[in-house]
């Protein structure tokens, strides 16, 4: 079974593929469309303070085994995801408004291990990844808005350098 | 009933909402999960200065950012409105841990010794904020993804790369916590 619908060439324009993040839709969404992703991004905040996912202490206690908590949530998530990706591409879902669902794999380059790394210290460093770090600041936690500015100018430093790093 | 919303909530629940969030997004609007991209965005629409990396329609994926304003208020609305009565339950190890290392304050989500504005000026700090988030979003950029976008999307589509982004994350998360935070915890 093919792992996607899609293959992505690799061609020069290989950094601008891989870094975009790129809306698949085509229909033109505005205003109070835009809602409903509030809405889900509400649940995923109450998620990740309810389950003290932007703890640093749990975030500790994953990178030493010393809670099965993180891996249990990431676990399932995985889990609840795979099959769900795999119900929609088996019985063809559409979107709500009919489209075909597309997912564009990210294709490989040498920068998802350096990169990755880097993350992952950063990661352990802080106790939050990106969505972590919106939590924090919904949470009232000052070290969030700091956590959040420093990651923006590394994300501007990345984008400054791109075309001089390895990939 | 807001008792138990009120107490912490297990990983089987949290990690079913989490993974359901991907055939949710997908169905309201084709769209894929993955958080990290919206620190992009946001160099895009306020500080683009003529870099290449930049110069795209970051307006075309504001659905991401009213994502992010969600989880904003969402965890507003948890903090107020159903946060736990109770002290967080830690690992006795990690407490002695990180007591040894003058880390005692064990109450809240984080030990303010170390994420305060208050310690912000000292080394230790400094370098978990600042140095941190630096390289969570250079880190995350490079990678292409996050947690969100690599472990949780890009598992859930069985995309190797994605694999490989997560082993590091990991790899990266171990090696600061076991081997290099106890170093950099010495300075306060």
């Amino acid at each position: 079974m093919p792992m996607s619908n899609h293959t992505q060439p690799m061609n020069d324009n290989k950094l601008d593929e891989t870094s975009a993040c790129i809306n698949h839709s085509e229909k033109k969404e505005a205003g109070f469309s835009l809602l409903k992703y509030t809405f889900i991004g509400m649940l995923f905040g109450i998620v990740f303070v309810k389950a003290e996912i932007i703890s640093w202490f749990r975030i500790q206690e994953m990178f030493k085994f010393q809670s099965f908590h993180m891996y249990g949530v990431i676990g399932t998530a995985v889990t609840v995801g795979i099959i769900s990706v795999a119900i929609i591409k088996k019985y063809n879902i559409k979107t709500i408004k009919g489209e075909k669902i597309i997912i564009v794999p990210k294709p490989f380059t040498k920068g998802q291990i350096y990169g990755s790394l880097l993350f992952g210290l950063g990661w352990a460093m802080t106790g939050a990844c990106p969505g972590p770090i919106f939590a924090q600041i919904g949470a009232g936690l000052m070290s969030g808005f700091v956590i959040f500015a420093s990651a923006l100018l590394g994300t501007w430093t990345y984008g400054f350098f791109q075309e001089k790093l390895p990939h | 009933m807001i008792d138990s919303l009120k107490a912490p909530w297990p990983w089987y629940i949290a990690g079913a909402i989490i993974g359901l969030i991907v055939p949710l997004l997908l169905i309201i609007g084709n769209k894929t999960f993955g958080l990290s991209s919206n620190l992009r965005h946001i160099c895009a629409a306020c500080f683009p200065a003529n870099i290449k990396f930049f110069k795209y329609n970051w307006k075309n994926e504001i659905w991401n950012l009213f994502f992010v304003v969600g989880i904003i208020i969402g965890a507003f609305i948890a903090t107020h409105y159903l946060s736990n009565p109770n002290a967080i339950v830690i690992n006795e190890k990690l407490k002695l841990t990180l007591t040894n290392l003058g880390v005692t304050d064990f109450q809240n989500l984080m030990p303010s010794e170390l994420f305060s504005l208050n310690s912000l000026s000292s080394i230790r700090g400094f370098v978990l904020m600042v140095v941190g988030g630096f390289l969570v979003g250079f880190g995350t950029r490079y990678a292409n993804g996050c947690t969100s976008g690599h472990a949780i999307m890009g598992l859930s589509n069985l995309q190797w790369p994605s694999l490989v982004a997560t082993i590091c994350f990991m790899l990266g998360g171990f090696i600061m916590t076991n081997f290099i935070l106890p170093f950099i915890l010495q300075y306060n």
